[in-house]
């Protein structure tokens, strides 16, 4: 299993939070591999305004579809052009440039640190 | 899951850190890296299949081409020893129990192999079926493993491994054919059949010799781009081979004609006598032939990625208000093919070639086409 990093904080919905102004968001590693080959990303747009918790996207794989669950709350300010063009890239590079969103954070829901996610996953 | 029975694999699969799935009740490799690249390597080299949860039922005795007849809806009395056929067994209503195929080892010896998930229903029918016959059933399936090497390169791989005295059988195998043949030292039954579009061949062993041939082909197959594969590349490999899948395409709810493989069907069967041969599910396939289909099994495009799955709506266009004209009963992306594909079920004045519907993915209508099945054909 491929070691989590340190740096990034986690939510039980296998996604991840770089944080900083703006936050970038993605999912781990743990998600990209149950999904297997990721074919499609369905992300917000520039400008839409996130709930955290609340669904806002999807990821496609060949075998199923996961719903992408915002971490944090507020205003999208980038997204992952690369990634939707190439979906791959989640499964290839998942903490790097796999990220999803690029979010000017006013909120937070409930945020796990690596070794809190790390536990989580093995539990 | 804790109760799956595991295959003679089982620990081939955990070294080559496959993600396992249960499946029928088996613990079964979904994937071993990426179900992209192993579909691929089918499609360009060679993939190796573990499908050792498939049902092995041996129908053996002087009757038992009259037993099958009368049990299965093809004609297995024609059918010629070494050579194998597809066929289906039907409830008295017609519809599907299970698809087969059914190999004809010797003048009365017949090998029945059922799918994982219908591996005991199908046991159970023919047990019953042949009651009235000089015939006898032994299910073999947990004795027995099934492995496959399906793709281009499938023939120099699986001859390679094959004793000298043996080789020329294998390499001259036609495809539905078997031999019995020493493969990597055991002795092994080989069949040029598969559920991928491909070339390729279907080696049964005893369970216990499982490993062994695995890791042989392994090794012969690796220089020659040969990887082992999953259940998923083989879902997404049959789907564009147009083959169906029990649970999807076929169910206690369709019969063989709405699948479009009323060929099985053999109402011409007759006895010695020249009369009509009874067989279970007869008089309801009858009249459903000699009727006009509920439903059509079509081939769907789209221009795009997003994929229709099992289940969703089929509708008549991408308006908002347009009505539900069928059900989507299989689909995904195709990587041969770049886009969306899928198979399902429509009414059959919506059902020629070219005709535009749309899917409804998870509340989004995405246009597709209709296409004639298969959506990939081999070069050959």
């Amino acid at each position: 299993m491929s070691s989590i990093p340190e740096n990034l904080m986690y939510t039980a919905e296998h996604e991840w939070v770089l944080q900083g102004e703006p936050s970038t968001v993605g999912v781990t590693a743990t998600a990209a591999d149950a999904l297997g080959d990721v074919v499609y990303l369905e992300l917000p747009a520039v400008g839409d305004v996130l709930t955290a918790g609340s669904v806002v996207g999807e990821i496609e794989s060949t075998k199923s579809v996961s719903e992408l669950y915002s971490p944090v709350s507020g205003t999208v300010v980038a997204v992952n052009d690369g990634a939707v063009a190439d979906p791959s890239v989640v499964n290839s590079d998942p903490y790097g440039e796999g990220w999803l969103l690029k979010v000017e954070v006013t909120g937070s829901g409930p945020l796990l640190t690596a070794a809190e996610y790390q536990a989580f996953t093995q539990a | 899951m804790a109760d799956d029975v595991l295959s003679p694999l089982h620990d081939e699969h955990v070294a080559l850190g496959a993600a396992l799935t249960s499946f029928a009740g088996w613990q079964m490799p979904l994937r071993y890296t990426s179900d992209l690249a192993e579909h691929q390597a089918v499609r360009a080299a060679a993939g190796l299949f573990d499908l050792s949860h498939m049902g092995e039922l041996a129908v053996t005795g002087a009757q038992a081409a009259a037993a099958l007849d009368y049990a299965l809806v093809g004609d297995l009395t024609a059918l010629a020893v070494g050579r194998a056929r597809y066929t289906m067994i039907t409830a008295d209503d017609g519809s599907v129990l299970d698809d087969l195929v059914v190999y004809r080892l010797a003048p009365e010896e017949f090998l029945v192999v059922a799918n994982a998930s219908n591996a005991a229903v199908v046991a159970t029918a023919l047990r019953e079926r042949i009651g009235g016959f000089e015939a006898r059933l032994e299910d073999r399936s947990l004795a027995t493993a099934l492995v496959a090497v399906q793709g281009p390169a499938a023939e120099k791989i699986v001859s390679g491994l094959t004793a000298p005295q043996d080789a020329d059988a294998v390499t001259g195998l036609k495809y539905y054919a078997s031999v019995e043949a020493t493969v990597a030292g055991l002795p092994a039954l080989v069949a040029r059949t598969g559920y991928t579009g491909e070339d390729g061949f279907e080696l049964f062993v005893p369970a216990a010799d499982a490993p062994t041939l695995w890791r042989a082909l392994l090794d012969a197959g690796a220089p020659h781009g040969l990887v082992p594969a999953g259940l998923s590349a083989r879902d997404s490999l049959r789907l564009e081979a147009g083959m169906p899948l029990y649970g999807n395409e076929l169910d206690r709810t369709t019969t063989p004609y709405e699948a479009g493989l009323g060929r099985v069907v053999r109402l011409d069967k007759t006895l010695p006598d020249g009369g009509p041969l009874p067989f279970v599910g007869r008089a309801a396939l009858a009249a459903r032939k000699a009727s006009p289909p509920a439903r059509v099994l079509v081939g769907l495009v789209s221009e795009g990625r997003r994929a229709a799955r099992h289940g969703y709506d089929v509708v008549a266009g991408p308006g908002p208000d347009s009505p539900v004209v069928g059900t989507v009963t299989s689909g995904a992306p195709s990587p041969t093919l770049g886009h969306a594909i899928a198979m399902a079920y429509v009414t059959p004045e919506l059902s020629a070639e070219g005709t535009a519907l749309a899917v409804d993915v998870r509340g989004r209508r995405e246009p597709v086409r209709v296409v004639a099945l298969p959506f990939y054909r081999r070069a050959r």
